[in-house]
């Protein structure tokens, strides 16, 4: 069996992906993107940490069945919203959205 | 049916919002107001059956678990299955006068708000880490869509900025939830504080940096420095009755997880003085940040944006505020959540009085509130009173919050903290003051008198009453507080 720890560090390495993603990317589309990339990390560790550590009860796996679905309710609103914006503003770059500010 | 009872009033809450999505389907479908009602209903049910639970808590245990012990129903609980019911009460009042605007889609916006109050509830009343998750989301995801209600494009941009920002943090802080339930083994909260207990020196390095992650979530729901950014952005562009219920619902919402998190989960000795210090730096940023950006602000949303950032400051000093030795909590506990019910009165009587104004004038910019006595003397006394509560001065509500928050933070031996807020408090007593100056010593522009409606008028009264109250006689409010604080005595 594959040891833990290198799950761990795939779920670490995604986490950072999707963080640097999140920071670097512009295009509202592709941050949401790198979120999910980090909600995926989180649900590697969840299940990692059920199956290596305590397979019984699994509760890491209802915890991460719980952050698939939520995690799918958050991208369809994000993107009915990022519609919005576009009809509005013919844009869906997040440097452009720049209305409210000081 | 135990189960069901424990969770009673955020059921009731559910289903109001259920019935009015229902209720909007059938005719006549021009009335609206009827909607409103059913979510007033639901609130007043719903805080009977939670004096029915604190009656008969009283006489058996203090501790109810319901659910396998995922939801717990204790003096803490309760404290906030009355608060947040009567927060949105108060947000249904208020926003009456806002139906127009919303056109068709009242009954979407009384669902959500109701929705929101039942998943701030769970919160409370979460003793699992899924549960917790759930009830965050519940209340996250309604108030992105409420947050870009309004078809225009600032209200739009408001829930996009709102929503990458939110979606972020709670990814940040389910990898620390992911990290707890690797080191404990469990997602249950007391599983989780037994196992903080025995744990070795790495793995106290482990908890810490999950403490960190919750933080981020937490924090981004209490609009602190560094997770504030989206604050002035959303207070800014959402409709102006859901700015009100960000203002105090969302971070009180905030606060009472933070508590219960970090007071009853991680609150062991050996990394409680560590968090303490995170938190007391994130407040000491908090209060400065807010109170130096809104000074230069000329929009009176987007200045409540900033005050609330500082405000959440304040409340954050007294989180910090933990004694070094003996009932670390009591005393700090106690103060906070004192503190949320006096800025609950104080915010939301603010921003009914702006409410008030701003459908009238048509208008958020602070210029245009000069002369205001002229044209609205009663509205222009509850804005001046309700920003002296926020600032701090006496006989109002704020100024005992700010006395009990920074007397715990001195008998926790934070004299700097407390040094630092009180500069902050004279800061921040400049553009309050300042908006209470140009009210009352400038001549208006226009001098067309400026009317509140009923349901505005009746909201406003109660919540300045409160304020006045609260200030007068702070005792059976702090008793109150004192006695949702005992669930941390230790």
């Amino acid at each position: 069996m594959i040891p833990m720890e290198h799950v761990l560090i795939l779920g670490a390495a995604l986490f950072a992906i999707g963080m640097y993603g999140v920071l670097a990317r512009r295009n509202a589309v592709l941050i949401l993107l790198s979120v999910e990339l980090m909600l995926n990390a989180v649900n590697l560790n969840l299940i990692a940490f059920n199956v290596y550590l305590r397979p019984n009860p699994a509760t890491g796996m209802v915890f991460s069945v719980f952050v698939i679905v939520i995690a799918a309710a958050e991208a369809g609103l994000a993107l009915a919203i990022i519609l919005r914006l576009f009809r509005n503003r013919r844009t869906a770059n997040v440097d452009e959205a720049d209305l409210l500010k000081w | 049916m135990e189960n069901l009872d424990r969770i009673g009033p955020v059921l009731v809450m559910f289903l109001a919002a259920g019935l009015v999505l229902v209720l909007d389907l059938l005719p006549p479908r021009s009335n609206k107001r009827v909607l409103a009602e059913v979510g007033l209903v639901g609130v007043v049910l719903s805080a009977l059956w939670t004096a029915a639970l604190l009656i008969r808590e009283t006489g058996g245990s203090p501790t109810d678990l319901a659910f396998a012990g995922t939801v717990i129903v204790d003096n803490f609980t309760l404290f906030f299955y009355f608060l947040f019911p009567a927060i949105t009460g108060f947000v249904i009042l208020g926003s009456l006068d806002y139906l127009d605007q919303m056109a068709d889609r009242a009954a979407e916006y009384f669902a959500l708000l109701l929705a929101i109050t039942g998943g701030a509830m769970l919160l409370a009343a979460s003793n699992d880490l899924i549960l917790i998750f759930i009830a965050l989301e519940l209340q996250s995801v309604s108030q992105y869509v409420l947050a870009g209600f309004l078809r225009d494009s600032r209200s739009s941009e408001a829930g996009l900025k709102y929503l990458l920002l939110g979606a972020t943090s709670v990814a940040v802080m389910l990898y620390g939830m992911a990290l707890l339930y690797g080191l404990s083994g469990s997602t249950a909260l007391p599983d989780i504080a037994a196992a903080l207990r025995t744990a070795s020196d790495g793995q106290k390095a482990a908890y810490l940096a999950a403490a960190g992650a919750l933080a981020v979530g937490f924090g981004f729901k209490m609009a602190i420095v560094p997770f504030q950014m989206w604050a002035p952005d959303v207070y800014q562009g959402a409709p102006t009755p859901v700015t009100a219920y960000l203002s105090v619902g969302s971070k009180a919402a905030g606060f009472a997880i933070t508590l219960r998190m970090f007071y009853g989960t991680l609150g062991a000795d050996s990394i409680a003085g560590d968090w303490a210090n995170m938190f007391a730096l994130m407040a000491a940023l908090s209060m400065t940040a807010g109170n130096v950006l809104a000074l230069q602000q000329s929009n009176i949303k987007r200045l409540f944006g900033y005050s609330s950032i500082a405000q959440a400051g304040n409340f954050l000093v007294g989180v910090a505020a933990i004694a070094s030795a003996g009932g670390r909590f009591t005393v700090s506990s106690s103060a906070v959540l004192f503190f949320i019910l006096a800025y609950t009165f104080t915010n939301l009587g603010a921003f009914f009085a702006i409410l008030a104004i701003s459908n009238r004038i048509r208008s958020d910019r602070i210029a245009d509130y000069a002369g205001m006595w002229k044209r609205a003397p009663l509205l222009a006394l509850v804005l001046a009173f309700c920003l002296v509560s926020l600032t701090g001065l006496p006989p109002t509500a704020g100024f005992w919050a700010k006395l009990y928050v920074f007397n715990a933070a001195l008998r926790a031996d934070m004299v700097w903290l407390v040094v630092i807020g009180v500069i902050n408090t004279l800061v921040s007593a400049y553009y309050y003051l300042g908006i209470v100056r140009s009210m009352f010593f400038t001549d208006p522009r226009v001098e067309s008198p400026v009317q509140p409606t009923v349901s505005l008028s009746l909201s406003m009264a109660v919540a300045t009453l409160g304020v006045l109250a609260i200030g007068l006689l702070p005792g059976p409010l702090l008793n109150v507080a004192e006695r949702a604080a005992t669930v941390f005595a230790r």
